[in-house]
Order: structure tokens, then sequence, then C-alpha cells
């Protein structure tokens, strides 16, 4: 049984040459003999399986053991000051289950109960407000469904093919929805009034955690879509994603989505937080930076065929899956590549794009056996194409950390491994 | 980061790739000084623009849309929470500190991963040198050689550091280490003293080195495009691979997740009737720690992993570590730097002195560099020994 658990790429390859072993030409492969697990009665088919109650909290079965969150642990110094990776290459669909979606941590990951949690809302504001957890749930509510994505996210492959996975390359990202209210709702309880014109002001954010992140944010977009946030995907936050409130701002990157949201100010100017000076700012070739580069532009990436999700049954049929998302709003269309970039067909959207949220895609192709450079190439809804990483250096250089948006190849063989390249 | 990749050529390239990312994630610095905050209102201004910000304003004028929920913030309240500070030092409270006193704290309190001259130990950020480096291939980014605003460093030392400690050091201890980055940075003088009423005299390098995202100016108007579909290159070969690097971690995780899944399997095979196995449990030897206990006093120890490590590798941090510390002579760690309290005290940590000492870290050793309030509870105090006494 262990061998039909593992996920190595040994298991893979045992699997593989299987499978290259029983192809034919005629298509629909012809069993050399009666399937035992046809023929012979099961033990499943015989005995009972667990009862109601077995799991009060479901979580995956066994099989599905290797579909969890992982860390590189070189990246940081500690796991409380760290961040781990989606395990995409094995999700379908769009929401992240809470349980594997990435986390990242400032300061570790607190224990913080409703009946402890305070919300301020201070500053340029009529009356200064404290809400408890149960005043929050008074508010008008609302559902949306949004991609977090960490600005960092492929950050490591800016000046190259470094690591072999579409979770470590773009696994910094989760998309879930949401139940909350929105922040517009709770600066209008405290009233900005005393803000006087607001096309100039800001709020600050806060975390309630030791590392007390926080980061400011402009009025315009506090006021658009931003969400305080209490249920992900139907059911409390997990605490790694910031129990029991953390703020949700839409199509922004991840760091600005403040977990244990314990503040808002609203402030006449950015307080220029460590989290948007030192980090989170983006160095070009010449040595000044970019700041406040908010938005994650249009994205996306093959999920499967992948490194860590190799084609295991030979030529043939073959689906080409991956995932496509914009802080601009709507994914359109994507393209993908079987030839590292010389030709394209557009591959088929799950459903249509939603605005920043996460856009599943199919390419249901025939696969020759052959090497294949796989490609895919966003657009969203302002017209913008995902660019290439030459496309991106030629503009900021190399020294940049985040926002890496480009177009991600793998190198698919013969055999159905893949692996993480960059192509001229 | 970004460079990691550049350096392959070698096998060392997994450690240097992870030094650069690591500075980014690390996610501890220490930071700097502003330009014009006029200047950065006027530029912030044309991010706004759309019809929310009149609504909201008519709204709110209006007093509509209000539903009464919460109460009114209390001054000391919003005094308790509100201490960040802006670039034009508003926020910043009175006080001062120098940079001998700097040194020294900067010594028991930071240095541990900062290093005492705030190079950086290991994978934690290096808060010092770096300057002119930023149009370089590998920018070292430091307070002094990146970090546009001082307000920056010490609104994030005073809210956010000593890493694990967040939040002790009292505000002139942090006007005081600011000033010693500063001094590592070569930006004052050994003799300065750094206060409410200077800092904004201080000028940080990297001040002018930031713009505002220019991406819809530079990059949006070259990528909205109709995309090329055919022949869009003449040909096309493999610059790169990862696996030259291999710094990925799947094949560890592979076998982890085997492992977790044989110990799933060995438990669900067992044949042994389930009351057995409770039998087994509820009658454990009776030497044996309480496990329930031990794991309680895991988490308590959580409130001294920033300074203290236990187990298997575990090293002498800013504070020694504890392994075989139940029993042991008292203030006989190797390799640890005591405060002068300890090297003068005789005695064993028994569970008793252990008590004594955790319930009130300062009354019962006059002196210790333990910042360490204390454990309230008794339960917790019982836990973490029993957790401690599980290491040898």
């Amino acid at each position: 049984m262990s061998d039909i658990l593992k996920p190595s790429r040994r298991a893979f390859l045992r699997g593989s040459a299987a499978a290259a072993a029983g192809l034919t030409a005629a298509g629909a492969a012809r069993a050399s003999g009666p399937d035992p697990l046809i023929t012979e009665t099961q033990d499943w088919a015989i005995y009972f399986g667990e009862g109601v109650d077995a799991t009060p909290y479901g979580l995956p079965i066994q099989y599905e053991a290797d579909v969890v969150r992982r860390n590189v642990e070189w990246l940081t110094a500690d796991t409380t000051s760290s961040i781990n990776f989606t395990p995409i290459h094995a999700l379908d669909g769009t929401i992240t289950p809470q349980g594997c979606a990435f986390e990242r941590h400032h300061s570790g990951a607190i224990e913080l109960r409703k009946e402890d949690y305070r919300l301020m809302i201070n500053g340029l504001v009529d009356t200064p407000l404290v809400f408890t957890y149960a005043d929050l749930e008074r508010f008008p509510r609302e559902n949306h469904v949004y991609f977090c994505e960490c600005a960092a996210n492929t950050g490591m492959e800016w000046a190259g093919a470094q690591l072999n996975g579409a979770q470590f390359t773009h696994g910094m990202i989760h998309n879930m929805e949401y139940t909350g209210v929105s922040l517009r709702t709770l600066l209008t309880e405290a009233g900005l009034d005393a803000a006087g014109d607001l096309s100039d002001k800001w709020v600050y954010v806060e975390g309630a955690d030791a590392s007390s992140n926080g980061r400011s944010i402009p009025m315009d977009k506090a006021l658009d879509d931003v969400l305080v946030a209490f249920k992900a995907n139907g059911e409390a936050l997990r605490k790694e994603h910031g129990y029991p409130v953390r703020l949700v701002v839409p199509g922004w990157e991840g760091n600005m989505w403040v977990k244990w949201l314990r503040r808002v100010e609203v402030m006449d100017g950015p307080v220029e937080s460590r989290e948007e000076t030192s980090k989170y700012t983006d160095t070009l070739a010449d040595g000044t930076s970019r700041k406040w580069t908010w938005v994650m532009d249009a994205k996306s990436v093959v999920t499967s065929p992948s490194p860590q999700s190799p084609i295991t049954h030979g030529a043939g049929p073959l689906v080409i899956t991956g995932l496509a998302w914009s802080g601009h709003g709507a994914i359109t269309r994507v393209d993908v590549s079987k030839d590292g970039g010389k030709t394209w067909e557009t591959a088929r959207l799950a459903k249509p794009g939603e605005k920043m949220a996460l856009t599943r895609f199919y390419l249901d192709t025939e696969w020759n056996g052959e090497d294949m450079l796989l490609q895919s190439r966003a657009m969203d809804e302002t017209g913008y194409v995902q660019p290439t990483k030459a496309q991106l250096r030629e503009v900021r250089g190399e020294n940049s950390i985040y926002h890496n948006n480009c177009i991600q190849t793998w190198h698919v063989k013969p055999n159905g491994e893949a692996e993480n390249v960059e192509v001229s | 980061m970004s460079k990691s990749l550049k350096l392959f050529g070698g096998t060392a390239l997994g450690t240097l790739a992870v030094l650069t990312m690591s500075v980014n994630f690390a996610d501890r610095n220490i930071a700097s000084f502003p330009d014009n905050p006029a200047v950065m209102t006027a530029i912030a201004a044309p991010v706004v623009s759309s019809g929310l910000i009149s609504a909201a304003n008519a709204s709110t004028s209006a007093g509509e849309g209000k539903l009464g929920l919460g109460r009114a913030a209390l001054p000391e309240e919003i005094a308790a929470w509100d201490v960040d500070v802006s670039p034009d030092g508003t926020g910043l409270p009175v006080g001062s500190g120098s940079v001998e006193d700097g040194e020294m704290l900067f010594s028991e309190n930071c240095a541990v991963c900062h290093g005492e001259f705030a190079e950086g130990v290991g994978n934690w950020p290096e808060l010092a040198g770096g300057e002119g480096t930023l149009a370089n291939e590998d920018p070292v980014k430091t307070v002094g050689s990146y970090w546009p605003y001082l307000s920056t460093a010490w609104d994030y030392v005073h809210r956010s550091m000593p890493y694990g400690q967040a939040q002790t050091l009292s505000t002139d201890e942090v006007y005081a280490i600011v000033a010693y980055i500063l001094y590592s940075n070569f930006l004052v003088e050994d003799d300065f003293v750094l206060s409410n009423e200077n800092f904004l005299e201080v000028e940080m390098p990297n001040a002018d080195g930031f713009i505002v995202d220019d991406r819809a100016e530079t990059e949006y108007p070259i990528w909205r495009t109709e995309p090329c579909m055919e022949n869009c290159k003449d040909n096309v070969e493999i610059t790169m691979r990862a696996s030259v690097l291999n710094v990925t971690p799947e094949d560890e995780a592979a076998a982890e997740a085997e492992k977790v899944i044989e110990a799933a399997n060995a438990v669900t095979e067992t044949e042994a009737p389930v009351e057995e196995v409770v039998a087994a449990v509820e009658e454990p030897a009776t030497d044996a720690p309480d496990p329930e206990l031990v794991a309680a006093g895991e988490k308590v120890f959580g409130k001294c992993k920033a300074c203290h490590q236990v187990g298997e590798d575990a090293s002498n941090r800013v504070g020694p570590a504890l392994n075989g510390i139940v029993g042991a002579e008292i203030g006989a760690v190797e390799g640890f730097k005591y405060s002068r309290v300890f090297d003068e005290m005789d005695g064993t940590w028994t569970e008793e002195e252990l008590a004594a000492f955790l319930a009130d870290p300062r009354g019962y050793a006059r002196g210790t560099k333990m910042s360490f309030a204390g454990l309230k509870s008794e339960e917790d105090i019982a836990a973490v020994t029993a957790y401690l006494a599980s290491f040898d």
C-alpha cells in the first residue's frame, strides 16, 4: 500500500515505466489479464469502514498526506519569521482549503480568543471606537472570493530557475471566499468628517501579534473594497491566517492583509513602516527603489504537469491545467505554449474570470510523448499581458525581489518528468 | 535573492541563494528617515480619484449609515496602542539615549541575531554596512544603506523588537539602540546622543532613493498589447535548469510524508483492542514524566524560546542552552557568559529552586540579565519544569 502513497520522483519513475510498457498505439490499453481489484472481493467491500464521528473535524485521507504546505528551510533564519508554500501542484479548481493555504508570519501564529479580541478605529475620525468581535458580527456582511499573493511569490526565480516545483515557485498564494464587514462601514461608523478632504488621507492598519506588522493604505482603496474578514471558506479563519479577524485587501500584496487586525488609524500620510520601506520595495538596476508597489500584476502558472506533478500516463490525451490571476481585475484569457513561446494556443477557462480571484484554466490536448517547454500567459481585463522574465529584467534589472510575475517554463521530458527551466 | 541565481556556477550556490532571500524573509531589520512628508502627501493624492471618497464624505457628514455599534475608545487605550511614529516625528515620545548605552543594550538584546557590530548573524538581517551597493549585483540593504527614514527604525525597534521580546524596551533604551545602529553605520560619532529633539536632524543616506510605483507609466503601456500567437521566436534554448542548483526540498518533504503515512498505518494496523491501548496509557511507569504536563510545558516554553534553546543541537543564545538544566549546577552551562549574580551563586537547579527563579527571576537573582518578567501560574512553572526535565 505504501507504494501508492509515495509522491516521490522515485515512485513516479517506477509508475511511468510501467505505464510506458503498457502503452499501445491502438489507444485504449489492453488488459494483460483480469484485474484482481475487480475479480477478487476486496476488504472494503466486505467489512465496515469508520463510523460517523470517528473524526469530528475531518482531515484529508491518509493517501493525500503529501498534499501539504512546505517550507524552504534555507530561506529564513527561523520558522517564526518565515513563509511556506501552498501545494498548488496538487490542487484543482480555485478555492484553496485553509489547511494547506500558505502561511507567512513575522512573529509566529498567535492564539487570540474572540473574547479577547478588540479592534480600535482611531486617528482622524469623529469618534475613536473600540469594537469587540461580537460587535463586528452585527454589521452588514459581505462575501467575496479573492486571491492573496505574497509580493515575494516567485521571488527566488528572479535571477534564474531555482526551485523545482510549482509549489515553491508560485505557492505563496491562496484563494478563499471571505466573509466580513467592509472597512468602509467601520470607518463610517467612526465618522470621517474629522478627516476633512479624504483624497489625501491614509489608513494605517496594524496587527496584534508581536511583530506589530503595519501598513499604510490610501483612503481611496480603504473605502473601495477592503474587507475586515472573520470567516474564510465558510468557517473561522485559521490561526495561521489571523484568527479571529484579518484584513483583506483585494488584488494588493499579501503583506497588507494584516492578520490579527487590532487597529485602523486614519492619518494624514503613510507611516512608512518597516514593511513599506526596508521591505516590499523594489530596487531597480540604477539603485533607486520603487515604493508603494501594492498591486499584484497579472500572472499565471501551469500547475500540472509540473515538476511535482509529472505525466505518469505516457503519450495520448493530456490535461494541462493551471491558475491565472490579476490584481487589476478579472482574467479574460490564458494562452499556453508547448514549445517555449514560439506558438501559443488559447486555453479554456473553467468559468469566466472573477475580479482579483484565481481563475482555473485547462488545455485539453494530445501529447506526442516528446519534449515540451510548457508556458502559460495570462491576460486581464485591462489588456495587460503577462510578460516574460526578460521583459521584466529589461525594465527592472535583476535586483528585484518582489513582484516577479514572469511567464514560467517547465521542461517536460519524454519520460513525463518536468523541470523548472529558463529559456531564451 | 535575486542574485542568488547568478552565483550558480558553484556548489555553494544553495547557501548563497539562501542568504540573499533570507534577508527578505527573516524580516528583522531596523530603519531610517524621511524626505518631505508634504511631498509624499502630494504624491499620494493622484492615487485617489473615484467617487468613493466623495460618497464617503457625503454619507459621513450626514451621519448616515451608522449603527451605533462599538464604544468610544478611551484616551488611555488609544495611548497604549497608537504608538506608531511617522517620518516627520509625529508620535515620537520624549526621551534620549546615547551610542555608549546603546552599544551595551545592543549587545545584550540584539547582537545574538544581528551581531555585535550589527553585521548580522547567519540568516538574520544585517543592520549596518552596504553603503553604495544598491546598484550592485548584490545590494546590501541595511538601515544605513537603504532605509529612508529614521522614524522607521525607531518605530520598529520600539514596537517589534527584540525579536520574541517585543515591546519590552523602555523609550530611552530604544533611543540608545537606534543611536548605536546609526553609529554602526558611521552616521554619527561615538559621543552622539539621540533624542526626540535632534531626531529630525539625522540625515539618512538613502532618503532620496525611492520613487513611487511607476509601473503604470513604465510597464503597462508596453504589455497592454495583442500577444503573438505564432512564429513568436525563431528558436528556443534552455538557458538554465533548476536541477543545477539543487536547492529544492522536494525529496525530504516526500520522505516526511511517507513517515507520516507509515506512522498512521502502524496505528491503524495494530490489532490491539482499544481498551488495552487505553490501559497501557493510563498506567505509566512511576518515574516517567506526565506526557500531558510535558506537552503543556512545551507550550509555556514558547515564552522562553526567544532567548533559550533546548533539545537536539541546542546552543547558547541570549540565554544559556537548557539541556539537562534540571538538576544541574547553577550558573554552569558551558560557554555561557552569565550575569555576575549567577557566577557567584552556588547550588543546584532543583525543581524548587527553578520554581522560585521562574516565579520572579529578578527577585531571585538580583542583577540577572534575564529580562523575563516571570511565570505567574504554578501550573505553568510545573509544566515547563517537566518539559525541561525531559531533555538530558
